[in-house]
């Protein structure tokens, strides 16, 4: 009713339209009844009341720098008398190249952070419709290769660096990257198989693998390929704790993928299928011509939410003793200068994981909208 | 079963050639084009289906054995060279394993690897079930919201969703734990309500102590709610029958409320609080919620609340604004809309994601190794590391999720089954 009489006693004409038309918006999403009004103003206070706080606590009373003592060693008085009120950015600038980067020789950090530009890059030209062409694998196995250069070094003058020591975010990208590279075929060839009526030995396999693998935690799977894969291969062929972690990731997402690409293949009406087959294409034509590039598009949604589930699932590999950027983000909360900052550090780690799942979310909206028509309509 | 392996050999060699259903010149025909011998053979093996699957089969099933014998082999050898006995007979031994957290007694002293395992157990399978519960109710509440008139609620509810969802679990979980590590020691603990107190040892609550008299009422209450039940169902089965619901909150007043309450005033109300006091350095008495549980909850549960409110969204979305003007045309008021005719109808669509979020918390609930809180896998993962059987450990922590994993696909099915349309 106050409203009401508000909304009467707006100032006249001139720019009274849109005026109104905002008031008359507010009305109807903020206060349409006394229990919304309610809500609204509720909400607002808190809002309002830790949105400051917020502020205060990141901008006002934080701590961007500190000092050294006279030892030359860092001196974290200013955020210790600032605790529990201010933020301590300061831990952020001490330890960002170990955060971004893990234990990778801060001598060659830059081929690090070139690395994390290439797959930016990458990721940022594959996802443009215009440069879908065949170039495109080209184009991913120049950067693939140019990426494995630079990361391991050894050839055109670069210092060697052993796998041990990579870490941070090149190779939470890497783990997600060829993790996925792997497991969308194999996910594929398991959504197939499981498929196959004429095979039905396959069917059985392709079934227990999926089922084993979505029934128990990926940890175990990391432990597996931690701890039992060099009891179970001769000690010659023993793969390092990189490509091992990555296998476990590989199996694991697959059998995640296979499930979602099985469920375009059921939606699939029938007909496709028996089209493909009276046109005389054998099996793999017809799934490489016909079935596949219409299942696909209709699980793009799932895929896309698999394929972001699995990229935060990369940060589990911390549990096997492994760098990338999670486990770097804790180990740099080891250093006894900095113990208790971790709020900062892991705002600042949620942050960039954000930016990648988020953008990959947005993007898969993109695709739906893109493809999103169902078949039988057209 | 394979007859025609003769034919079968070449197959391998021919089959990458597009299509050479009959003999090339080159490979000596006098009479081009008409098949010889191993083609005729392989022209007929590719005409048929049947014989084709078999050879498939076998080779895949085939390579499958092999791979597994070869790699149990050369475990077989590792292990021997290692001296490591196979085998769960470790399970026997004293663990020696000290544990924070049990639900039932537990000593590393006296108890064994095999009592530790099941500690472990019961510890995940706490806070799977809290879990579970949590995020369903936070997911319903937040999903219900993302729908609402008000603009201010619906985006906070969508921004709660986006912002949790696209962060890993892990961090959700070493953030909690860093922030209920970073609170004050227990000397200057802050007192959230009266006598539950807030440290960096985590949260000291009152707990009422055990009496007779509450076993008492927990029969009173099952007898109860037995009671409920079956006058829900005389209820349904009069309304069936005669259009006209009997009242049954009045039954179920008494048989929830008054009696078990009037059981324990005849018993003498008793009603003693284990109160936590403040020690110079720790607690005393109450009950306790250590930062690993606080933080492996906190954790678990706004994670998976962001997905379980993106399904309960899409789930109440997919029921169609014509079912609610049809309620509103019938003179129904909001809430019966809702629960009547609106819900049922959500839940065939709610029901069968949800089984994967339930999945995922019982399964995520693993993590709960990188903060150290004793579930299956803490604690496994500390037997391997004492006795050296990583082959079994590994084993039994999938068989422990395998086994879990399965109840909730079970009992998830069955609920999904009652709810299902019955189509007359």
């Amino acid at each position: 009713m106050i409203l009401e009489a508000l909304a009467d006693r707006q100032p006249p004409p001139s720019s009274s339209a849109a005026a109104r038309r905002t008031f008359a918006w507010i009305r109807a999403n903020l206060f349409k009844s006394l229990w919304s009004s309610l809500v609204t103003l509720a909400l607002a206070y808190l809002l309002l009341k830790l949105g400051l706080e917020f502020v205060g606590w990141s901008l006002v009373d934080s701590v961007w720098s500190v000092g050294t003592d006279t030892a030359g060693k860092l001196d974290p008085s200013a955020c210790r008398a600032a605790r529990g009120v201010g933020a301590c950015w300061a831990v952020i600038g001490d330890k960002y190249r170990l955060i971004l980067f893990g234990r990778y020789p801060i001598a060659e950090q830059w081929r690090a952070a070139m690395v994390v530009l290439l797959f930016v890059g990458l990721f940022a030209l594959s996802a443009l419709p215009r440069f879908w062409r065949r170039e495109l694998l080209l184009l991913w196995s120049a950067a693939l290769i140019a990426i494995a250069v630079l990361m391991s070094g050894g050839v055109l003058g670069l210092a060697p660096v052993p796998r041990e020591q990579w870490g941070g975010l090149p190779l939470t990208l890497i783990l997600a990257t060829m993790g996925l590279v792997f497991a969308f075929p194999l996910a594929v060839l398991v959504a197939l198989g499981r498929q196959s009526r004429m095979l039905p030995a396959v069917r059985i396999l392709c079934v227990l693998y999926v089922e084993l693998i979505r029934g128990v935690p990926l940890i175990s799977l990391l432990f597996m390929a931690s701890m039992l894969m060099p009891l179970f291969l001769p000690m010659a062929i023993v793969p390092d704790n990189l490509l091992r972690a990555e296998l476990a990731i590989v199996l694991f997402a697959g059998a995640y993928l296979a499930e979602a690409v099985r469920g375009g293949l059921q939606a699939l009406p029938k007909q496709q299928y028996e089209a493909a087959a009276s046109l005389g294409l054998t099996y793999w034509q017809s799934r490489r011509l016909v079935v596949l590039p219409q299942a696909l598009r209709l699980v793009i949604p799932p895929l896309a939410n698999t394929f972001i589930s699995f990229f935060k699932d990369t940060s589990l590999v911390l549990v096997i003793g492994m760098f990338d950027l999670l486990s770097s983000s804790a180990i740099a909360l080891a250093d006894p200068v900095w113990q208790g900052y971790g709020v900062e550090v892991y705002v600042m780690t949620g942050l960039i994981y954000f930016c990648f799942c988020f953008s990959m979310a947005r993007y898969s909206k993109f695709l739906e909208r893109k493809f999103g028509r169902p078949i039988a309509s057209r | 079963m394979f007859s025609d392996r003769q034919a079968a050999q070449p197959v391998s060699l021919a089959l990458p050639a597009a299509a050479p259903r009959f003999a090339p010149a080159a490979v000596g025909s006098d009479r081009p084009g008409r098949p010889i011998g191993w083609v005729r053979g392989l022209a007929g093996f590719r005409s048929d289906l049947r014989l084709q699957a078999i050879f498939w089969q076998v080779l895949i099933v085939g390579a499958a054995v092999a791979a597994g014998w070869y790699l149990a082999s050369i475990a077989t050898a590792n292990l021997a060279q290692q001296h490591v006995a196979t085998g769960f007979a470790f399970l026997q031994r004293t663990a020696g394993l000290p544990i924070g957290e049990h639900m039932i007694d537990y000593d590393p002293a006296i108890n064994t690897h095999g009592r530790a395992l099941l500690v472990g157990i019961l510890n995940t399978l706490k806070v799977a079930a809290i879990g579970v519960v949590l995020s369903t109710l936070l997911g319903a509440v937040v999903g219900v919201a993302q729908l609402s008139d008000n603009w201010l609620l619906a985006r906070l509810a969508e921004s709660y969703v986006e912002v949790l969802r696209n962060i890993p679990l892990l961090l959700h979980l070493l953030f909690w734990y860093a922030i209920l590590l970073s609170l004050p020691v227990a000397r200057n603990a802050i007192e959230l309500l009266p006598d539950v107190f807030l440290s960096n040892r985590g949260i000291r609550l009152p707990v009422p102590v055990w009496h007779p008299a509450y076993g008492w009422m927990i029969a009173v209450l099952a007898a109860g709610l037995a009671a409920t039940v079956l006058a829900a169902r005389r209820a349904s089965r009069v309304q069936a029958s005669t259009g006209r619901r009997p009242r049954i909150w009045p039954v179920a007043c008494v048989a929830l409320l008054v009696v078990p309450v009037a059981t324990w005033m005849m018993l003498g109300a008793p009603f003693d609080l284990d109160v936590p006091v403040r020690d110079r350095f720790a607690f005393r008495g109450g009950s306790v919620i250590t930062p690993e549980l606080a933080a492996l909850v906190a954790g678990l549960v706004f994670y998976h609340s962001a997905y379980a409110a993106e399904i309960v969204r899409s789930g109440v979305q997919s029921v169609g604004p014509g079912q609610w003007d049809a309620g509103r045309a019938l003179g129904m008021c909001p809430y019966p809309i809702f629960s009547k005719i609106v819900l049922p109808q959500a839940l065939r669509v709610i029901v069968p994601p949800m089984t994967g979020i339930y999945l995922g918390v019982a399964k995520n609930s693993s993590l709960a190794v990188a903060i150290g809180y004793p579930d299956v896998v803490t604690i496994v993962h500390g037997t391997m590391n004492q006795t050296g059987q990583a082959i079994e450990g590994v084993a039994l922590i999938m068989l422990v999720y395998l086994g879990i994993s399965l109840s909730i696909s079970l009992f998830m099915n069955w609920y999904n089954a009652r709810l299902a349309l019955v189509e007359r």
